[in-house]
């Protein structure tokens, strides 16, 4: 009983600040602080069959993009540099050829493309295309895409589509992404040059 | 003054540190937080190329990476300077690109599979050609969620520049 009463004695705290710090050391060695970012893409699952049926699709409705071993960008039969790709893509997406399209800004030209859900991007690029200008190029197709939702969401909801909440807003995105499909596609690389 | 003069005359009082362990402990738990263990060993050197519509990777835990760039100054003797695919902590080649998804899949659970996501990560000067290899080694290990790795440039005008 008289052991009971006697106080437990307290515990001598000196060392844990050296023991934080062991820890901390090597939680700051280990430590990378890049955060992964990059550009999502979905490919095309693989099937031998698909290959040789490719649907029909009017000339007008594709924007052909081609990229040679130079890192040099033939947009439509015209060379570009890569600061004019996204205003081009624009135009032609946003083009609004058959009128079906009530939002849309563009030009109608009968050279261009029907509507937004009929409008194809087609990439190609060489062999010998660096894998920096490829991302480029990826970067300034997806940004024409999000510029024309930027601007619909802007007119329609009054708010900017880049800083929509995937959660919170998920009805609105769907609606936005219908009105301007991301259809990019890639064809196999050509090998000319390199 | 008096009074003064007698205070510098004592020694100094010793520190309080009972305090210290806290900020230590602060410290501590802010890098738990935020630290991603290097899970491979670089055996590449990787230059990532840049782009502004990124966006981040989430689930860390569901990313499998891909790496392609030169073999960095250390193995350049034994491998070349030729762009060489490294997966976990070795070279490999194109061959080995379609076993390792697999392997990788095998350790997720089977909900989590369909969400599995490839990250390349290559250097800027990878020709496209290799790239296009992985992908299509991608495609017939139906992995078709992936990722391009990229950087957020500081200066977006840079971007349009003709160098990089």
């Amino acid at each position: 009983m008289a052991r009971n009463k006697r106080a437990i004695p307290e515990i001598n705290a000196g060392s844990m600040a050296d023991i934080a710090f062991l820890l901390l050391i090597f939680y700051l060695v280990t430590t990378t602080m890049d955060t992964d970012k990059g550009i999502n893409r979905k490919l095309p699952p693989f099937d031998e069959e698909l290959i040789q049926d490719p649907p029909p699709i009017k000339e007008r409705n594709i924007f052909t993009v081609l990229v040679n071993s130079n890192d040099q960008l033939l947009v439509e039969d015209e060379y570009l540099e890569i600061g004019q790709l996204r205003e081009k893509a624009m135009e032609f997406i946003d083009n609004n050829g058959d009128r079906s399209c009530d939002y849309c800004k563009g030009y109608g030209m009968s050279i261009s493309s029907d509507n937004p859900d009929k409008a194809v991007i087609s990439l190609q690029n060489d062999r010998g295309t660096s894998y920096g200008m490829y991302v480029k190029v990826q970067n300034e197709l997806i940004a024409a895409y999000e510029d024309l939702r930027d601007e619909y969401a802007e007119s329609e909801y009054g708010r900017s589509y880049r800083e929509m909440d995937s959660e919170e807003d998920r009805e609105i995105i769907k609606e936005i992404k219908t009105s301007y499909p991301q259809k990019i596609s890639e064809a196999e690389p050509l090998n000319i040059g390199g | 003054m008096a009074v003064l003069k007698k205070k510098k005359d004592k020694a100094l009082p010793a520190m309080n540190t009972s305090a210290l362990p806290d900020i230590v402990f602060m410290l501590l738990f802010f890098f738990m937080v935020a630290t991603v263990m290097r899970e491979v060993d670089l055996k590449v050197a990787v230059n990532k190329p840049q782009a502004t519509e990124i966006q981040k990777l989430e689930r860390k835990s569901l990313v499998t990476y891909i790496y392609a760039g030169a073999p960095s100054k250390k193995y350049q003797d034994k491998f070349g300077k030729s762009p060489r695919i490294q997966l976990n902590d070795s070279f490999a080649t194109l061959d080995d690109v379609q076993a390792f998804v697999i392997s990788e899949r095998e350790t997720k659970s089977e909900e989590e599979r369909p969400l599995m996501t490839m990250s390349i990560k290559a250097d800027r000067s990878v020709k496209m050609g290799l790239i296009s290899d992985i992908k299509l080694q991608l495609r017939k290990a139906q992995a078709l969620k992936i990722n391009y790795s990229s950087l957020q440039p500081k200066n977006v005008d840079a971007l349009y520049s003709s160098e990089n």
